[in-house]
C-alpha cells in the first residue's frame, strides 16, 4: 500500500513533522477536526471538550473495553483560523511528559484533495525521542502481552 | 530495551552523528576521522568507542590499521523505530479519510 503519512524526524531536533495527503475536499478535512463526534470516531476517544475558537481549549479521554480511563489529554488553542490553521498544546494528564506545541496547517490541493502538516514541537530533544519511540515500545509490550496469554493458555 | 535507548543516546549528540555522515561514504581509521573534528583525539576516540559498542559502527582489521565502517543494518533499526509512530498516524489519518468520505451533512 502506498504510504501517505510521512514522518520527518531529523535526529538531535525538539520537532516532528507529520505531513498527509487526503483525497478529501480541505473543507471536509478540515471538518474532521472539529467536530466532535468526527474528532472521536478516527482518534478512537472520546470528546470531553472542544472549543474550536482562539483562546479555547479541549479535552479527551480514552478507556479500556472495561470502561477504565486509561488516557486523557487536553490542551489549550491559542490560534484557530477555519480551514487554515490550528495551533494548540498537548499535554497527557498524570504522566511526566512536559506539554508540547501542535501546529497544524491545513492546505487545499485540488478541489478533492488537501494536505496536512502537523508540526510539533517538544520541551527537549530527550522527550522527543521518548514520544517518538512511545508506539514502538507500547507495541512491545502487546507482544510480549499477547505472547503472555498464549503462555498462560499453555498452563 | 537498554541496547537500543543506547543507541538513541548515541545518534543524539552532534559530534557523533557528524561521525556517521563522514563514516557513511567511505571506512576511514581513527585518525583520519579525527582529522575532521577540532576535538581532542581521545575524545573522538570516546565517539568511536560508543557507537561501535552500540554496533552502528563496525571495525575491520586491515594490516596494522583499524578502519571505522558504518552499520547498515543498525541504522535501518533506528529508523524502524520510527515505523511504529509513523503506522499510528497512518491509521488514524486512514480513518479520518473514510469517515469523511462517507460523511454526509445533516440539513
Amino acid at each position: 500500500m502506498e504510504r501517505k503519512t510521512k514522518v520527518d524526524a531529523e535526529s538531535g531536533k525538539q520537532e516532528i513533522v507529520i505531513t498527509r495527503e487526503f483525497d478529501l475536499p480541505l473543507e471536509l478535512l478540515f471538518k474532521a477536526y472539529v467536530e466532535p463526534d468526527i474528532v472521536a470516531q478516527w482518534m478512537g476517544t472520546k470528546v470531553l471538550k472542544l472549543e474550536n475558537w482562539k483562546h479555547g481549549s479541549y479535552q479527551f479521554e480514552t478507556s479500556d473495553p472495561k470502561g477504565n480511563v486509561v488516557f486523557r489529554a487536553n490542551g489549550t488553542i491559542p490560534e484557530f483560523i477555519p480551514n487554515q490553521k490550528i495551533t494548540r498544546t498537548f499535554e497527557m494528564e498524570n504522566t511526566p511528559f512536559a506539554v508540547q506545541l501542535e501546529f497544524l496547517e491545513f492546505e487545499k490541493l485540488t478541489d478533492h484533495s488537501s494536505k496536512l502538516t502537523m508540526q510539533i514541537i517538544y520541551k527537549s530533544v530527550e522527550l522527543r525521542d521518548q514520544m517518538l519511540k512511545l508506539p514502538f515500545a507500547q507495541g512491545l509490550n502487546m507482544a510480549h502481552n499477547r505472547l503472555q496469554e498464549v503462555v498462560n493458555k499453555l498452563k | 530495551m537498554n541496547l537500543r535507548r543506547d543507541v538513541f543516546q548515541a545518534i543524539a549528540d552532534p559530534t557523533r552523528r557528524a561521525i556517521l555522515i563522514l563514516v557513511a561514504s567511505q571506512s576511514m581509521t581513527a585518525g583520519a576521522i579525527a582529522s575532521n573534528f577540532e576535538t581532542a583525539r581521545p575524545t573522538v576516540s570516546k565517539h568511536l568507542q560508543i557507537l561501535t559498542e552500540c554496533e552502528l559502527l563496525q571495525q575491520q582489521q586491515n594490516g596494522r590499521e583499524v578502519y571505522y565502517q558504518i552499520n547498515a543494518k543498525k541504522m535501518k533499526e533506528v529508523s524502524d523505530f520510527i515505523e511504529p509512530f509513523r503506522n499510528m498516524w497512518d491509521d488514524r489519518f486512514n480513518k479520518l479519510e473514510v469517515i469523511m468520505k462517507n460523511y454526509k451533512p445533516e440539513f
